[in-house]
């Protein structure tokens, strides 16, 4: 029946016959579709955007910041800074059994690096082996901090890609290498880059406890954060309470006092976001549906009309002898024919203005890579099409029902 | 189209033999469009029977009626009935279509049956491009091509002038002399005039079955009192 070259002629000479009542049909279908990708696909930019943020970030990682005390507490006053210490450190990696990889920062600030005579200020880290994990860093040449460069307070650095290709120009491999920070020699022994993006690449690492000692920090830390492996929210809610105890009661400060010590649990904001972005994919799938009904009722419509008007030539057809099924399978077939072109004009107009909107916005923070999930969009289309046929297919069954002469009559 | 049952026919008791040439006359009302269309089972009747061929034609599926409309019947309207967006060959060629003779035969076929009636040159030109006559030949070639046994013509005539009434007429005696049953309704007496038999419905019912000349002339008569009652 699909390869009946009389019946596609007919369809044809039906379709151009009447051009602007296709064109309407098929609008409205395209149309159904191409918003359909253009909010699946924006949904789908914003959230990469947002997803990207997290993406330098572990995102099961609790950050501890030090803070004021903003109460008074047993005979301290208000306004009191808190001061991590080595302490803290060791004190935090023992909490919970959920912590794995941890480390402390010791704040050096941004100072002048320089290889022969290139130069530039970066920010330094100075941190445990540990911050590999919670940071995301993507080793690519050489190693990370050991255990071994904490116990021996030695001068070796991890550079920031960026750093690398301001300093060692043309192509000069940097391991082994020995760049200088003020006076003091660091042996460059690994390169990283980072998905956080190019500030994040124009760091440097370097031991916590190589910096205390150089840098007058004596056993100062001044952020403490680790991983909580696969704890639950729900876990890592009790961690939080526990770290609060733990530390009010050494660092003694009221446990109630929120801004004495800052968490911040990533893990939270994570699923925070993530159930922000349900709703919104909940939401753009509800008005895409909406769309789509729209599309649907367009075409019943239309349909309808084209039964209407080929009523007379129906009862032609039937009075030479055309059987019901050829009836229906003559207006189904059409209307199949006109949803899946412009469906597929619809779709092809989406994912074009979608790879426009990649190709020529920069990615931000909030928007990138807005990408229609291919699949959606097909499993849509066919809807649409199953949809046009069956609205097609009622006013046909009943169009190929009425009596050849009642048809005839039609004028 | 109410939901009371209004009865057309009220009693039609009618044989009529293979190869007639009768005609169907009555003032409108009469019945005799009606009549036609159960004949043609482009209408379905409620009560008594119809035997076509020997064949009792009663409740059949829609599928098997077309299949009768395809094989024993060809019709002839008065608004021609072609399809306007298909040309004159198409238009011809399309009870085959429905008998599923392969495109290039059929097509073939069309052409030597408008050859026949004259319109070969305009094979490929759409109904509207054709004159009154020319379209109504078309539409005779149309019904001519399933070689039906039966030929039902509704007003044939209706929508053409009186030379070109009159060489639409010779065309269709021409095709009952070939075997062909050929029932006509028409309101005009020199159509009926040439035919066998003149059925007369009134009301309903069958008036005068006119078969010589007297009988026939009665008819018309008979009609024209009719029409001055109204």
């Amino acid at each position: 029946m699909i390869i009946d070259r009389d019946k596609w002629q007919e369809i044809f000479s039906t379709i151009n016959k009447n051009k602007l009542r296709t064109f309407l049909t098929g609008f409205s279908v395209a149309w159904g579709i191409f918003m359909l990708i253009i909010l699946l696909g924006s949904g789908r930019g914003l959230q990469n955007g947002v997803q990207h943020q997290f993406a330098s970030d572990a995102t099961n990682s609790l950050w501890i910041y030090q803070g004021q005390t903003t109460k008074p507490y047993k005979g301290t006053n208000a306004g009191r800074k808190i001061q991590f210490t080595n302490a803290d450190y060791r004190r935090t990696k023992r909490l919970d059994k959920h912590i794995n990889h941890i480390s402390g920062r010791y704040y050096v600030g941004s100072k002048t690096i320089s290889y022969k005579l290139n130069y530039g200020s970066y920010d330094i880290r100075a941190v445990n082996p540990g911050h590999k994990y919670i940071e995301n860093t993507d080793i690519t040449n050489g190693r990370f901090l050991n255990r071994l460069d904490m116990e021996h307070f030695s001068k070796v650095m991890v550079i920031g890609d960026i750093v690398r290709k301001d300093l060692f120009k043309h192509g000069i491999n940097p391991l082994g290498k020995y760049v200088e920070v003020g006076n003091i020699p660091f042996k460059v022994i690994g390169v990283f880059k980072d998905a956080g993006g190019n500030g994040e690449m124009r760091k440097v690492y370097i031991p916590v406890s190589t910096a205390q000692r150089i840098f007058n920090g004596g056993n100062r830390l001044n952020q403490i954060m680790f991983t909580v492996g696969d704890a639950t929210l729900k876990q890592t809610k009790q961690i939080e309470k526990e770290l609060r105890t733990e530390f009010a009661k050494v660092h003694h400060f009221d446990p109630t006092d929120r801004r004495a010590i800052r968490i911040s649990n990533n893990l939270d904001q994570y699923k925070k976001v993530m159930n922000l972005f349900l709703g919104i994919r909940i939401f753009i799938w509800i008005i895409g549906i909406g769309t789509i009904i729209a599309g649907i009722v367009g075409v019943s419509n239309i349909m309808m009309i084209v039964v209407k008007e080929r009523t007379k030539e129906i009862g032609i057809r039937k009075a030479l002898g055309a059987t019901p099924k050829s009836i229906v399978g003559l207006i189904l077939l059409e209307s199949v024919v006109i949803t899946s072109l412009a469906g597929y004009f619809g779709l092809m107009a989406g994912v074009g203005l979608l790879e426009l909107v990649n190709k020529y916005m920069p990615p931000s923070d909030f928007f990138r890579n807005p990408e229609a999930n291919l699949s959606i969009a097909l499993t849509a289309m066919v809807l649409l099409v199953i949809s046009g046929a069956i609205a097609g297919f009622i006013p046909a069954k009943k169009a190929a029902s009425i009596k050849p002469i009642d048809a005839l009559r039609n004028e | 189209m109410g939901k009371n049952k209004l009865h057309v026919l009220k009693g039609i008791n009618l044989h009529i033999r293979e190869g007639e040439l009768v005609s169907i006359m009555g003032s409108s009302g009469s019945g005799k469009s009606t009549l036609l269309n159960i004949l043609g089972i482009l209408d379905s009747y409620d009560e008594g029977k119809y035997f076509l061929d020997k064949t009792l034609i009663a409740g059949l599926s829609e599928k098997k009626a077309a299949f009768y409309r395809n094989k024993m019947l060809g019709f002839v309207f008065q608004s021609f009935n072609l399809i306007p967006f298909k040309n004159a060959m198409e238009n011809v060629a399309l009870p085959l279509y429905y008998q599923k003779v392969a495109r290039k035969k059929r097509n073939e076929i069309a052409l030597e049956y408008l050859e026949k009636m004259g319109l070969k040159p305009w094979a490929e030109h759409l109904p509207n491009e054709l004159s009154g006559g020319e379209k109504q030949r078309l539409a005779i070639a149309r019904a001519l091509i399933s070689h039906p046994k039966v030929i039902l013509a509704d007003e044939p005539t209706g929508s053409l002038d009186s030379k070109t009434s009159m060489e639409v007429m010779e065309l269709l005696r021409q095709i009952n002399r070939e075997g062909i049953t050929m029932i006509i309704v028409t309101h005009e007496q020199d159509i009926a005039e040439q035919t066998d038999r003149i059925i007369h419905l009134k009301d309903g019912r069958i008036e005068i079955d006119a078969s010589s000349d007297e009988t026939k002339q009665k008819v018309f008569e008979t009609l024209v009192e009719e029409k001055a009652e109204v």
